[in-house]
């Protein structure tokens, strides 16, 4: 059984962790992640100035100071971009560690000088202290949460077409200022609420994390935007719960390691764009390109060479290629798998039905391919793949004719046994 | 004063961007619908026109109307299509959800795409021979496919008057094609359609209307009486392997002329 007050943390942690996960989407996808860092290091000088400016540990104040602080070092980042020529990575950079720096300086000074300054656990504000958090914290970020899942509902499609295509947006007549401070204010009291938990330094983590994670399992936004609420979620309450259960190590640091861990099972396992699977692709493209370029040299050394014998000699194959023996063989294996070719007696073999037209066929594409890049180059960009099958498919009727009539005319056109 | 107002209207515009002026004192006028060639040396601001008169940049002097009104109240009579690396293609949206954006003009704040909004956006794909290519992630597109998608899209912003950049720039012999095509439709169906163009050797077949820029407006008006020699010399001065070109196409349509 667990206790009211770990029941708290991990609905406070797990809450704040879906919200930053779909806030946080946006800026992943929008080249935003390192202002969402920037932000959460700029709100430390905004909570010791509202310490000092109220003179006692007010929780809200704070917040209240954070946010503006935080709000603040974006604008800075904005403006040196806009009136000055530094580039947008420094800008980030110089906000960062100023304010930070900043704001490590006065929560010291607050320490040092005062006597209930060194009560108000400045210090917590910068990893975090997920344990200390009330209820009237989770409130807090539900309501945050809330809030933002509202106003992400309502503005999904402008939101949309802001981070895809601005430029399209506002000539649209979308006031893409203003929704773009929306989102960037959307990050800020995301930040601000997780402040307490996780701390400046961490926050961006549960922003950037899970959205990023997402991104490699989903090629849709809507999507994307659920999956890394879900990972957020499950972040938060991982990293919590481990925390609690070993009491080894405090929250924050553990739910950025959880994040690690799901980031780094996304990236190897994702279906389509996970690691593995790009690098299984990639074999399976190569070792295809392979197996046409064999169908094709064997077309010319059997049926091209003498169309009316009915079986080959095995020497056909080191005859077509300069490829060592054990390719040649793993090959071999690879069509008589497909039941492309089979064995006739010991020293032939022949076409099966099915691998005639196979070879007819890529021998056709291949040749129409070549042509088409020799004689009309400037019809090979419209293609988004190798396939020579797609490519044909695209290609106006009279063209194909074209071409199928050239190569007839140099006897190079395979035609009967395509069918 | 004449009773209908001019499509376009560009007044004494000026753009700088750190203090450099791009464009001086641009004066063009467009009254009646037309396919509109932007043509000029590189540098010589013709995408820094068009994001001017889109409001994309700040104007340093000058006006612009279109239809009569500045562009703030004629967001639904304009269609745009940026240049293409202007954004990240591996966002994640399919090339059905891209074009769907092209209605959000018209849906206003709150309202969700319909079905007939999809099936429209469906239709425009369609004219630009992307059909099959629906639900693909826009990042899996060649090129070509991608510059289609984003004239699919400005397709489905229904609208009136159309500004291009650079639509024909890398793209393949097919999507050239289609973009000239649907440039004609358009024109038929009387709008008017602002290209940003580089290629000089088609201008003649392409356009009706040509703007010739060098940070001045150096002419502007009919295609047979802007683009000239003289004119191109001007706008281009020493580039010469450029003006070779364009005096092969001049020579096509000097014989194309002769034998009529």
């Amino acid at each position: 059984m667990i206790s009211y007050n770990t029941l708290v943390v991990l609905t406070g942690t797990s809450l704040l962790g879906a919200c930053a996960g779909v806030v946080g989407s946006y800026a992943v996808l929008r080249r935003r992640s390192l202002t969402g860092d920037a932000l959460a290091h700029a709100a430390l000088p905004g909570l010791c100035l509202a310490f000092l400016v109220r003179g006692e540990r007010s929780l809200p104040w704070m917040l209240f100071g954070a946010f503006l602080s935080g709000m603040l070092g974006i604008g800075v980042i904005a403006a040196l971009r806009r009136w000055t020529r530094i580039k947008e990575d420094a800008a980030i950079g110089i906000v960062l560690s100023v304010f930070f720096g900043a704001g490590i300086a006065l929560s010291r000074a607050i320490q040092n000088m005062t006597v209930s300054g060194s009560k108000a656990g400045l210090d917590s504000y910068i990893l975090g202290k997920t344990a200390g958090m009330l209820a009237s914290d989770v409130y807090l970020i539900g309501g945050v949460s809330l809030l933002s899942l509202v106003i992400i509902v309502l503005c999904y499609k402008q939101f949309l077409v802001l981070s895809f295509d601005p430029g399209f947006a506002q000539v649209q007549g979308w006031p893409v200022y203003v929704l773009d401070l929306v989102l960037m204010g959307l990050v800020a009291i995301t930040v601000t609420v997780g402040l307490p938990a996780v701390g400046v330094v961490l926050m961006a983590s549960l922003l950037i994390i899970p959205g990023a994670a997402a991104r490699f399992w989903t090629e849709r936004l809507g999507l994307m935007l659920v999956l890394s609420g879900i990972l957020g979620l499950c972040i938060g309450l991982g990293g919590t719960w481990l925390s609690t259960t070993f009491s080894l190590l405090p929250a924050g640091p553990l739910i950025v390691l959880t994040g690690t861990v799901v980031f780094f099972i996304s990236l190897l396992c994702a279906p389509e764009r996970g690691l593995l699977a790009r690098t299984w692709r990639e074999r399976e493209v190569r070792s295809r390109i392979r197996e046409e370029a064999w169908l094709r040299r064997l077309y010319d050394h059997s049926v091209a060479l003498t169309p009316t014998a009915t079986r080959y000699e095995w020497s056909v194959w080191s005859m077509a290629t300069r490829d060592a023996e054990p390719v040649i063989d793993r090959i071999r294996q690879s069509f008589f798998r497909q039941q492309w070719i089979e064995p006739v007696g010991d020293e032939h073999w022949r076409w099966t039905p099915l691998g005639i037209r196979q070879a007819a066929e890529i021998t056709y594409q291949h040749r129409m391919r070549d042509l088409l890049l020799v004689e009309h180059g400037e019809w090979i960009g419209g293609f988004s793949s190798f396939d020579g099958a797609e490519l044909l498919r695209t290609l106006p009727a009279d063209l194909l004719h074209e071409l199928e009539a050239k190569l007839s005319a140099r006897g190079r056109l395979p035609g009967e046994h395509r069918s | 004063m004449s009773s209908v107002p001019p499509i376009l209207d560009v007044h004494d515009v000026t753009v700088a961007y750190h203090q450099k002026p791009v464009l001086w004192d641009i004066d063009l006028t467009l009254t009646e619908p037309r396919l509109v060639g932007m043509i000029g040396p590189n540098g010589a601001g013709k995408s820094t026109l068009i994001k001017a008169i889109l409001g994309l940049v700040p104007l340093a002097n000058g006006t612009v109307t279109v239809f009569g009104k500045p562009i703030s109240q004629q967001r639904q009579r304009i269609g745009y299509v940026p240049q293409r690396e202007s954004v990240d293609w591996d966002f994640p949206i399919s090339a059905l959800e891209t074009v769907l954006m092209g209605t959000y003009g018209r849906l206003g704040w709150f309202r969700r795409p319909r079905r007939v909004d999809r099936e429209w956006a469906r239709e425009c794909l369609h004219r630009v021979g992307l059909a099959d290519f629906a639900e693909r992630q826009i990042g899996q597109l060649s090129g070509g496919q991608q510059q289609r998608v984003f004239l699919a899209r400005a397709l489905a912003q229904k609208a009136e008057l159309y500004f291009m950049d650079e639509p024909m720039a890398g793209v393949d012999a097919a999507t050239e094609r289609i973009i000239f095509d649907l440039l004609k439709e358009l024109r038929q169906q009387g709008c008017t359609v602002c290209v940003v163009h580089h290629d000089l050797r088609t201008v003649p077949e392409y356009f009706d209307h040509v703007v010739l820029l060098n940070v001045r407006l150096v002419a502007s008006g009919p295609t047979e009486q802007v683009f000239t020699p003289e004119k191109l010399h001007t706008a281009y001065g020493g580039r010469l392997a450029l003006l070779d070109a364009a005096g092969e196409a001049l020579r096509k349509r000097e014989a194309a002329h002769d034998q009529l």
